[in-house]
């Protein structure tokens, strides 16, 4: 009962998922059949459907992120055919729907692959590095309570747009799974951008950058050689601008560091 | 049980001021000898941990998820609400407030939604100052939009990510009180019990969704922010991990559930497309301040949208509501595209679904403009339907979107267990029986920057600051019963998944207790339900151990709880002979089909006591008294 084709056919595809139990253990790729999958299904939905036909067959069923399926959380991920969130440009896993493939297909599903990011089970990894790059100083350092009234500093509408477009970020991560280098460089830039964009922001511009780049390195993300395949397979459209900016804030905070 | 709301005396406009010049301090020294828990880190959760944090109070944040920014909160989409009168168009405090009462069918609590309406305005500072980046105008300053059921612009909005912006606000603070030690964050854990130590709240026993470790965590108080109960219908707008379980716990441990039949379905989401759909997803509100919702006049009419003339279309919400028009509030706009549906005019395929039209729109303020206003949506939109809603009209069909009741709170927002407050979606206290669209967001913030710091020193200050060991037997009683139950559903070794249970149930809640309920219906339900528990227990099928990531497990313990939390739910609505906001009993309405309420019989808060699994709860009344606000029939037309 599709909403909008009622042409469309249910396809069988062939899925070669990446099992592995734990942390410690070594994985594989398993291959699955899989039959009667409309088109209108979501990718995930897809997977539920093969967890389903798994669970009845007394078989671990496979371990994915997922949570609000619209797109906006960041907790989904998945290499699918050797792409981040798979073939549609600006999407999310969640987002990726059925019809973008066909019947008769093979489909490779991998987790992010970076060293930062361990494999906990299947197609879940550990990506709590991306937050100790928040903790290491993004935000602005203002206590509840105190504040001025919020039309006290007026902000260009461009500009607001622009910090805007950076901090929409959903820290999924795959900028980092699609660099050949793992670099969190996009990542990092889209917060620094924001904040270094915003009045507000520009108090603690340079420690800022300075501490949420040192942090990065000591996650072991790798380094930056502006190939911009993060950008190409953002799902939120992350501009390379940002890292940029970055750059440029980064060069500014060392010529006049405070913390010298 | 006597339930004291603990109401400040005085007039409205003054209770908040003197409620905290009267609540006891803590000083600044003898806060660091407090622990606090709080569960969820949305934006009720996120906001208090980073507030009481700053105070000096020793926090414990935990989530599900893998990153306390990913909580649910992130996906709201269209706005917050503050009295602010930027736009000069005669809001106020008082608006704001006797909006949300009316709005809320005159089921909420005047001196709690006074208080919300009041710190509604330093809201938007504190978010402004976090650097959250909201819509600004050319001159700089902020911009506004409209919302249903108001007839100012108060609503601040980020595009269409307004939850997501607010949510990396509050995020931002968080991160900066993990970074300085002042919280201590626990991210893929869940809450699976309270732990109670001479009637007080004194901790929470958790299970590590990786390593399965189950553990005790000891506190002088707890906040659950833990949002809603919406995923008992199994299909809704909730994220998929979305769960009752820590409230309803608290609920088995004493704790009252309040109006549990108050449910929003709201009007504008993507319409079902098949059995296998996992969630469902909502299009903004704000989208009825330029779409023009209609179906076609004829029943039967299967022409595509282009081909139905102008005057063969209803636009029934203009119609029937010229004063309100698109943007009448959402039990209303929902209740009437079901009825449009009943009658036969339902669009697409499965006719379960109306039009939400933006060509007029495009025609009157050209097509950039809506891409700048909506694109989010717009794009979202196409990915999930395959069509494109600049072209056509978008189907659109109501789903279940948040839940108005929750654990029963004072006005302190404790709960009837003391040190266990509720805040945000949680809670029962702002919204009656409908909520306002953009209030959620301001109710989470407002609970946790605002309300909760100052309340709960009010109770710490009168409470020794001597910590509790989790070696104390409360504790190792709490965690032997979580053991037992994981045990148990691990060891049912049946047939049928936990999904299968869920869908099931889900079922049975919307077709007996959704948009439309009845007394036989819900008897029905209430049977129906208990079989399907029965069965669940007899003959659901979890693979694996406790000690692994077991997403089959996690999932099980959530569906037993909705499993009864849904029979509650029926009671309420059972208990509940009127119909008022989005609880609507169809033998109780006006011959307009708008909602009919009984003030002389059901103006209260109905708060429910657990006595046991299969045993009937015992019902407390929570008399509510409106000295502000005249009752009326409510009118959006």
């Amino acid at each position: 009962m599709a909403g909008n084709n009622p042409n469309s056919k249910p396809m069988n595809l062939t899925l070669k998922v990446w099992r592995q139990k734990n942390s410690q253990a070594t994985g594989k790729l398993e291959t699955y059949n899989i039959k009667n999958i409309s088109p209108e299904m979501s990718f995930l939905e897809m997977m539920d459907v093969l967890n389903e036909d798994l669970l009845l067959q007394g078989i671990d069923p496979v371990a994915f992120d997922h949570d609000c399926r619209e797109g906006i959380c960041g907790m989904c991920s998945l290499y699918i055919n050797g792409r981040a969130h798979g073939p549609e440009r600006g999407t999310t896993t969640c987002q990726l729907h059925m019809r973008k493939f066909s019947d008769g297909d093979t489909i490779t599903i991998e987790p992010w692959r970076a060293g930062p990011f361990p494999i906990l089970k299947d197609l879940c990894t550990d990506r709590s590095a991306l937050d100790r790059i928040q903790q290491a100083g993004g935000y602005i350092s203002v206590n509840t309570g105190g504040v001025p009234d919020a039309n006290e500093i007026p902000i260009p509408k461009s500009i607001a747009d622009k910090a805007f477009d950076a901090a929409t970020c959903i820290q999924c991560g795959a900028c980092v799974a699609a660099c050949k280098n793992g670099s969190a460089m996009l990542f990092t830039s889209a917060k620094v951008s924001q904040l270094a964009l915003l009045p507000q922001g520009k108090v603690e511009r340079k420690t800022r950058v300075e501490n949420m780049v040192a942090q990065m390195d000591k996650e072991g993300f790798g380094a930056c050689t502006n190939i911009g395949s993060c950008a190409a397979e953002c799902p939120v459209g992350i501009s390379l601008e940002n890292i940029a900016m970055l750059n440029r804030e980064y060069i500014n905070a060392s010529f006049t560091s405070e913390n010298v | 049980m006597i339930l004291d709301s603990k109401i400040p005396e005085g007039p409205l406009a003054e209770k908040w001021e003197k409620h905290k010049f009267n609540v006891k301090l803590v000083n600044p020294a003898n806060k660091r000898k407090y622990d606090i828990i709080v569960v969820g880190t949305g934006l009720a959760g996120a906001s208090a941990a980073a507030t009481l944090a700053e105070l000096g109070y020793n926090v414990k944040a935990f989530c599900y998820q893998d990153s306390p920014r990913r909580a649910h909160s992130i996906a709201a989409q269209g706005g917050i609400n503050a009295a602010k009168n930027y736009q000069n168009d005669g809001d106020s405090v008082y608006r704001l407030f006797y909006d949300t009462i009316k709005g809320g069918d005159y089921r909420a609590r005047e001196a709690n939604v006074y208080r919300l309406a009041q710190v509604s305005v330093n809201i938007i500072d504190q978010c402004v100052a976090q650097g959250v980046p909201f819509a600004r105008e050319y001159g700089g300053l902020l911009a506004n939009r409209s919302f249903g059921g108001a007839q100012v612009s108060r609503t601040f909005y980020a595009r269409g990510q307004t939850g997501q912006q607010l949510l990396l606000g509050a995020y931002s603070a968080l991160n900066r009180q993990i970074a300085y030690g002042k919280v201590k964050m626990y991210p893929r854990t869940e809450m699976l019990d309270l732990v109670m130590v001479d009637g007080q709240a004194r901790g929470i026993v958790t299970r590590h969704l990786v390593t399965g470790k189950i553990e005790s965590h000891s506190a002088h108080a707890v906040i659950l922010a833990t949002g809603g109960y919406g995923n008992v219908f199994y299909l809704s707008t909730n994220a998929m991990g979305s769960n009752a379980t820590a409230a309803w716990r608290a609920y088995k441990k004493g704790a009252l559930f309040a109006n549990p039949c108050f449910t929003q379905i709201h009007p504008t989401c993507i319409p079902v497309s098949g059995g296998y759909q996992s969630k469902l997803t909502l299009m903004s509100e704000s989208l009825r301040n330029d779409g023009r919702v209609w179906v076609p006049k004829a029943v039967g009419d299967n022409r595509a949208p282009q081909d139905i003339p102008e005057d063969e279309r209803d636009y029934f919400l203009e119609r029937k509501y010229p004063s309100f028009g698109n943007l009448v509030p959402r039990d209303v706009a929902s209740r009437n595209a079901k009825l449009a549906c009943d009658e036969g005019r339902g669009v697409g395929t499965t006719k379960l679904a109306v039009y939400l039209d933006f060509a007029d729109v495009i025609k009157r303020d050209g097509l950039n403009t809506v891409v700048q206003k909506y694109g989010n949506l717009f794009d979202m939109y196409a990915k999930i339907t395959g069509e494109n809603p600049y072209e056509q009209p978008m189907r659109i069909y109501p789903a279940v979107h948040y839940t108005m009741g929750g654990l029963w709170v004072d006005y302190n927002l404790m709960t009837t267990i003391p040190g266990l407050y509720a805040t945000g979606e949680c809670n029962f206290s702002d919204h009656g029986a409908n909520r306002l669209g953009a209030s959620a967001l301001m109710q989470g913030l407002a609970d946790g920057y605002f309300v909760i710091p100052y309340t709960i020193g009010d109770y710490l200050a009168q409470n020794p600051t001597a910590r509790i060991e989790t070696s104390h037997p409360a504790f190792k009683e709490a965690e032997a019963a979580v053991q037992t139950e994981v045990n148990r559903l691990l060891n049912v070794n049946g047939t049928r998944t936990v999904d299968d249970f869920h869908k099931a149930l889900g079922l049975l809640m919307w077709d007996y207790c959704g948009m439309a309920r009845n007394a036989e219906g819900l008897q029905y339900a209430k049977q129906e339900i208990r079989k399907l528990r029965d069965e669940f227990w007899r003959d659901v099928k979890i693979l694996g151990v406790n000690e692994e990531l077991n997403v089959t497990l996690e999932k099980a313990g959530r569906v037993a709880d909705f499993l009864e939390l849904g029979e509650l739910m029926v009671d309420d609505a059972l208990n509940r002979n009127e119909s008022c906001g989005g609880h609507f009993r169809e033998e109780y309405q006006t011959p307009e089909n708008e909602a009919l309420r009984d003030d002389e019989n059901y103006t209260y808060v109905a708060a429910w006591q657990y006595t046991g699994t299969n045993q009937q709860p015992v019902l407390h009344k929570e008399e509510l008294k409106f000295e502000n606000v005249k009752l009326t029939q409510r009118s959006y037309k």
